[in-house]
C-alpha cells in the first residue's frame, strides 16, 4: 500500500567495465584510506591529558555543611527515595545537646552508605534533597576501585572536611 | 678444520640468520599491523608498553604463555596439536629459498645470502604453499564444532581454488625467466627490466592470489567474526592459537618477499653495479633494498585490510575460477606469443 506518491523505485545498476576490472576502483579506496594515515589522530593521551568535563558533569558525591560548619543532611530519605538504582541507606539518629554545633537539625545521618557499583550518576538525588546537602561534583570522580568492601562509600568518604570546603552549585 | 665443516658451518649460519629474521618481521608485523590500522582509522596503535609501542610483541608472547593450555575434551588429542604445529611449519619453511641477497665473498669463498641453494626454488615454495592448507583443515576437523569445520572447509576450497591461478602467473615468470631457479630469476630481471613492467597483469593476479593464500582480507572468509565466531581457530587457545596467528603473518612476510622476488627484481637496485663498489657492500645494500621492498609489500597487505569488505563465499569462489584463471590463462597465451615474436623478429 502506497501512502503517498513520493515512492522512489531503485536498481542495482549493473556495473560498468571499469568497476568489473575491480582494480581502479580498488585503488580509489586505497587512496581514500591512506589521506587518513597523515591526518591528525583524535587519540587523547589519558592519564598525561585529560578531556575537558562540561560544568554540569556529574561526578563523585559529596554531602556538604552549612555556614556554620554543621552538617546539612538530616536523613529525611528523599535521595534514598528518589535514587532509581537504590543505591543510598541511611540510619538516623537523635542529636544530644553536645552535639548541637555538629548537626543542623534534631535528626541526623548516623550512617549514610552510598554503594558506587549501584549509583548510575543520574543526579537525582540532588535534585530531590530539600537541605541542598548532597551535591554531584563536576570534577571529582569515583576512583577505580579492587575490592567489593571500597566499593560502598560512607560518612568518612562522602562529607566535605571542614576546613576544605567544595564548590559545588550556586557557588561555582 | 676441514673446508667441508666450515661450509657447512657457514650455511647453518646461514639459515639461523634467515629462520631468527623471519621470526622477528612476523613478530613486528604483529605490533605493526595494530599501528597501521590504528593510524589509518585516524587513531594511534598501542604505545603504552615501551617507547612507540615496541615491547608491545613481547607482551602478547607473555599473555599468551600464561594462559591455561587446554583441549577439548571430544576433540582427536593429536590432531589438534598437530594443527597449528603443521601451519608453523610450512611457513617458516617456504622462507629458505628465497635470495635474500646477492653473494657475500670472503677471501675467495663466495657464500650466497640463501638458506638452500636449489634450482627448484620456485617449485618448492609453490609445493610447500599447498601443503599449508592442511594446517588449517586439521585444526578444524579436530576441533570437533560444526563452525570451526565450516570455517575449515572454506579456507580449503578458497585455498586450492586460488593456487591454481597463482601457479599459471608464475608459469608466465618462468617463461620468461627460463629457470625456476630463483636467484635465477632476479639475475634475469638485473639484466632487462623488472617483471612487474613485462608482465603487469601476472603481476595483479599473483598478488590477488596471495591475499587469498595468506586468508587476509578481503578473503579473510575462513577466520571472520561476523560468520564463524573464530573460524578453524575458535576452540584454540593460549599458544596453539599464538602458532595460528603467528602463522598468518610469516606467510605475510613470505609471501611478500615472494612477490618482490618475483616481480620487483628481488635485491636488484637499478645501477647499482655502475657505482663500483665493493662486493659486499653491493651485497649489504641489495639485502636493504629487498626488506624495504619486503616491508612495503606487508605494509600494503594491511593497507588493503583496512580498505576493502570482505569477499561473500560465492563471489570469492566466482573471482578465483571464473575470473582469476582465464585471466592468467590469457596472460599465459600472450606472453608465449610475445616471446615467440621476439625470437623470430631478432632472427
Amino acid at each position: 500500500m502506497q501512502l503517498s506518491n513520493r515512492t522512489k523505485h531503485l536498481e542495482p545498476k549493473p556495473l560498468n567495465f571499469w568497476e568489473r576490472m575491480y582494480v581502479p576502483v580498488i585503488a580509489q579506496g586505497l587512496n581514500i584510506t591512506i589521506k587518513h594515515l597523515f591526518r591528525k589522530k583524535v587519540t587523547i593521551r589519558y592519564p598525561e591529558v585529560k578531556r575537558e568535563l562540561s560544568p554540569v558533569f556529574r561526578g563523585l558525591h559529596i554531602l556538604k555543611r552549612d555556614a556554620q560548619g554543621r552538617e546539612r543532611c538530616t536523613a529525611c530519605g528523599l535521595c534514598a527515595l528518589a535514587c532509581p538504582a537504590e543505591a543510598i541507606s541511611m540510619l538516623s539518629a537523635e542529636r544530644t545537646k553536645d552535639e548541637k554545633g555538629l548537626y543542623r537539625e534534631e535528626k541526623y545521618a548516623a550512617v549514610y552508605e552510598i554503594n558506587m557499583l549501584r549509583c548510575i550518576f543520574c543526579g537525582l538525588c540532588e535534585d530531590a534533597c530539600p537541605k541542598a546537602a548532597i551535591y554531584l561534583q563536576k570534577d571529582r570522580f569515583a576512583p577505580a576501585f579492587f575490592g567489593r568492601e571500597q566499593v560502598i562509600y560512607g560518612k568518612d568518604r562522602l562529607v566535605e572536611s571542614v576546613t576544605n570546603r567544595a564548590k559545588v552549585g550556586l557557588d561555582q | 678444520m676441514s673446508p667441508e665443516l666450515l661450509e657447512l658451518l657457514v650455511r647453518s649460519l646461514v639459515i639461523f640468520f634467515i629462520f631468527a629474521i623471519t621470526l622477528l618481521i612476523a613478530t613486528y608485523s604483529t605490533l605493526a599491523e595494530r599501528k597501521v590500522a590504528g593510524f589509518l582509522q585516524d587513531r594511534l596503535g598501542p604505545d603504552r608498553a615501551g617507547p612507540f609501542g615496541l615491547f608491545q610483541p613481547l607482551a602478547d608472547a607473555v599473555k599468551l604463555f600464561f594462559k591455561e593450555e587446554f583441549i577439548p575434551s571430544a576433540a582427536n588429542k593429536w590432531l589438534f596439536i598437530v594443527g597449528p604445529s603443521l601451519a608453523m611449519l610450512t611457513a617458516l619453511m617456504s622462507s629458505a629459498v628465497i635470495p635474500f641477497g646477492n653473494v657475500f665473498v670472503f677471501d675467495g669463498q663466495e657464500i650466497p645470502v640463501q638458506g638452500m641453494s636449489v634450482d627448484i626454488g620456485l617449485l618448492y615454495i609453490f609445493g610447500v604453499v599447498s601443503l599449508g592448507v592442511y594446517g588449517l583443515m586439521i585444526g578444524g576437523w579436530a576441533s570437533n564444532n560444526k563452525f570451526s569445520l565450516l570455517g575449515a572447509i572454506r579456507a580449503a576450497s578458497q585455498n586450492i581454488s586460488y593456487e591454481l591461478a597463482m601457479g599459471m602467473s608464475i608459469i608466465a615468470v618462468l617463461m620468461l625467466a627460463g629457470s625456476l631457479d630463483l636467484r635465477e630469476i632476479v639475475i634475469d630481471q638485473q639484466q632487462s627490466v623488472w617483471n612487474v613492467i613485462r608482465q603487469p597483469l601476472g603481476f595483479i593476479i599473483f598478488t590477488t592470489c596471495a591475499f587469498a593464500e595468506c586468508n587476509r582480507t578481503p578473503f579473510d572468509l575462513p577466520e571472520c567474526e561476523q560468520e564463524l565466531v573464530g573460524g578453524y581457530h575458535t576452540e584454540y587457545g593460549s599458544m596453539k592459537l599464538g602458532l595460528y596467528l603467528f602463522s598468518e603473518y610469516i606467510n605475510m612476510f613470505v609471501s611478500s618477499a615472494v612477490i618482490s622476488t618475483l616481480y620487483f627484481g628481488g635485491y636488484d637496485v637499478p645501477y647499482l653495479s655502475q657505482l663500483g663498489l665493493d662486493k659486499n657492500i653491493e651485497t649489504i645494500i641489495g639485502i636493504a633494498a629487498l626488506f624495504g621492498k619486503i616491508f612495503f609489500f606487508i605494509f600494503f597487505f594491511m593497507w588493503v585490510r583496512w580498505t576493502l569488505p570482505r569477499f561473500r563465499y560465492d563471489q570469492l569462489m566466482n573471482l578465483g575460477w571464473k575470473s582469476l584463471i582465464p585471466l592468467a590463462i590469457l596472460n599465459l597465451i600472450i606472453t608465449g606469443g610475445v616471446i615467440l615474436a621476439f625470437e623470430n623478429f631478432s632472427k
